[in-house]
């Protein structure tokens, strides 16, 4: 029974949605810890561009975005350096990406494109090439991470730590960079570009109540993220809703649970 | 050799000049404090020290190897980010537990391990990055107005703690202070800074120099004076009142090398 409901290609949703799992929540611990969900925001945005611009060069999807995501992330960077006031630029860029992606789209003749699908994301649609990519992606995101975790733990809590301790915190911000554009352009076929930022921030905010340390907090937002991954592919094949945004709210829903518990327990202690 | 060095140092933040042509040295096993007044350029003296700021102009010679355990004037945790003591105290590099553990004992701080870093009360946080910083055993240790936002007690029970560290470990320490008569009492050397080195040398020596009563005028001499010996204390009065009077001045100059030494 439960053979005939998985199949095939749910099993390869529900793979692809774990790998994305699997990069996210911890690199969504950073963005969270760093102050920079609109950051990623902005280059999940401006991934649509590079969807464009791959379609017109038929170059392969995830190149494009990558390349477009990375160029937006080290701009982002490089800029936020120097006194321009961040919130404006990232809304500036973030929406202008988009919108010229969406233009860019718009031109290119003799190409059916599903644009829902790099929206919203198309993970019932994920073949066994995509979810190799988006695995090598994901091993790529968590072995860089575990590399540099102690590194990045310590430019994070202060930039001046990590410099007196012979660390170089621009080189382990431009780290995160390179991570955050590997997991846009491996995340777009799973949750659409509009969403990626939420696969990265949900789960590190519900995961936020039940943890004492950095790493528990990184384990349990990816045992988080797995469950909205799975339990989103699954509601959405019983549901028949559209599977991105289904994981979406699976996780948002565990967020409001979490957190709902955190304030219960807090309100609990003070009596 | 020294610790760290800079040569005609400079620093520009945008239009501002921060520092300009600034020499200093520091020896292993020295207590030097920096001070100086709000704007003068001491925390990116520090910054430009631990290589956190790049030099317009001049350079920063580290010694070769060097450990320096930084001690910033305030660290901000963000509430989104989950850390208990122990694990901070293993930042930058992973310690051992009873080595944690140790550390915390000699901070005066045996029970905490296990408690968050936003559950800290000020003076207990101070102590924490005091620890941290002392996990690699530095040669060099270097503070930046740490006791900013405790009281009294709590500074004077910080310092001396500062004053134990260099005992046991025999590191050099480097600090900025607006707590004058610390000044006075723990350094070896003081440095007054102001975009420029504006005087130097051993603390006495400072007090008395024009450039450091322009800077500070005359009266944070009483302030000084009550943190000295009694019989310091009178002589101190009567230099400041008496300023131009070139014989008060080495007079008094006697009586307080006399008193530290």
């Amino acid at each position: 029974m439960i053979g005939a409901l998985m199949d095939d290609f749910l099993i390869r949703a529900a793979l692809a949605g774990l790998g994305v799992a699997l990069a996210a929540a911890p690199l969504g611990c950073f963005v969270v810890w760093r102050r920079m969900a609109y950051f990623g925001d902005a280059t999940a945005h401006a991934s649509i561009l590079g969807v464009a611009l791959a379609l017109a060069f038929g170059m392969s999807i995830f190149a494009g975005a990558l390349v477009v995501a990375l160029v937006m992330a080290m701009a982002v960077s490089t800029l936020s350096g120097r006194g321009v006031a961040m919130d404006t630029l990232l809304g500036v860029l973030a929406h202008s990406a988009l919108a010229f992606g969406l233009v860019a789209v718009s031109f290119l003749q003799g190409v059916r494109i599903d644009l829902m699908g790099y929206l919203f994301g198309d993970i019932l649609a994920v073949g066994k090439a995509d979810l190799a990519v988006i695995w090598g992606g994901a091993v790529l995101v968590v072995g860089l991470l575990a590399w540099r975790w102690q590194a990045l733990l310590t430019a994070t809590l202060s930039p001046d730590l990590a410099q007196a301790s012979g660390i170089d915190p621009r080189r382990e911000q431009l780290g995160l960079t390179l991570a955050l554009a590997v997991v846009v352009a491996v995340a777009i076929k799973v949750v659409g570009v509009l969403l990626i930022a939420a696969m990265l921030i949900i789960p590190a905010a519900a995961a936020r109540p039940l943890a004492g340390t950095p790493e528990r907090m990184a384990a349990v937002a990816v045992g988080l993220a797995a469950l909205a991954a799975l339990a989103g592919v699954e509601g959405s094949f019983v549901l028949d809703t559209p599977t991105g945004p289904t994981i979406v709210c699976v996780a948002a829903l565990i967020f409001a649970l979490t957190s709902g518990a955190a304030a219960l327990g807090r309100a609990v202690a003070r009596r | 050799m020294s610790l760290v060095e800079t040569r005609a140092l400079g620093v520009s933040i945008g239009r501002n000049r921060i520092l300009d042509h600034v020499d200093f040295a520091i020896e292993p096993g020295e207590i030097v404090t920096v001070v100086g007044p709000n704007g003068s350029g001491k925390s990116t003296l520090l910054r430009a020290l631990i290589g956190a700021v790049t030099p317009s102009e001049g350079e920063v010679v580290r010694a070769p190897g060097l450990r320096i355990g930084y001690v910033p004037q305030r660290l901000h945790i963000d509430p989104t980010l989950p850390i208990t003591v122990g694990r901070f105290l293993s930042l930058p590099r992973r310690h051992s537990a009873p080595d944690v553990r140790a550390a915390l004992e000699a901070a005066g701080l045996p029970d905490l391990g296990g408690r968050q870093m936003g559950d800290l009360s000020g003076g207990q946080f101070q102590r924490v990055l005091l620890a941290r910083a002392l996990m690699e055993k530095p040669d060099l240790l270097i503070l930046d107005e740490a006791t900013q936002g405790l009281d009294q007690p709590g500074s004077a029970a910080f310092y001396r703690r500062i004053e134990e560290v260099r005992q046991e470990m025999g590191c050099a320490v480097l600090m900025v202070s607006h707590e004058l008569h610390v000044v006075m009492s723990a350094s070896d050397r003081v440095i007054c800074l102001n975009g420029h080195v504006c005087c130097e040398g051993q603390p006495e020596h400072v007090a008395q120099a024009e450039a450091y009563r322009a800077l500070f005028g005359s009266g944070t001499q009483g302030a000084l004076a009550l943190y000295r010996h009694d019989h310091d204390h009178d002589h101190d009065h009567a230099g400041c009142a008496g300023g131009h009077d070139p014989h008060a001045h080495g007079h008094e100059k006697e009586h307080q090398y006399g008193a530290t030494r």
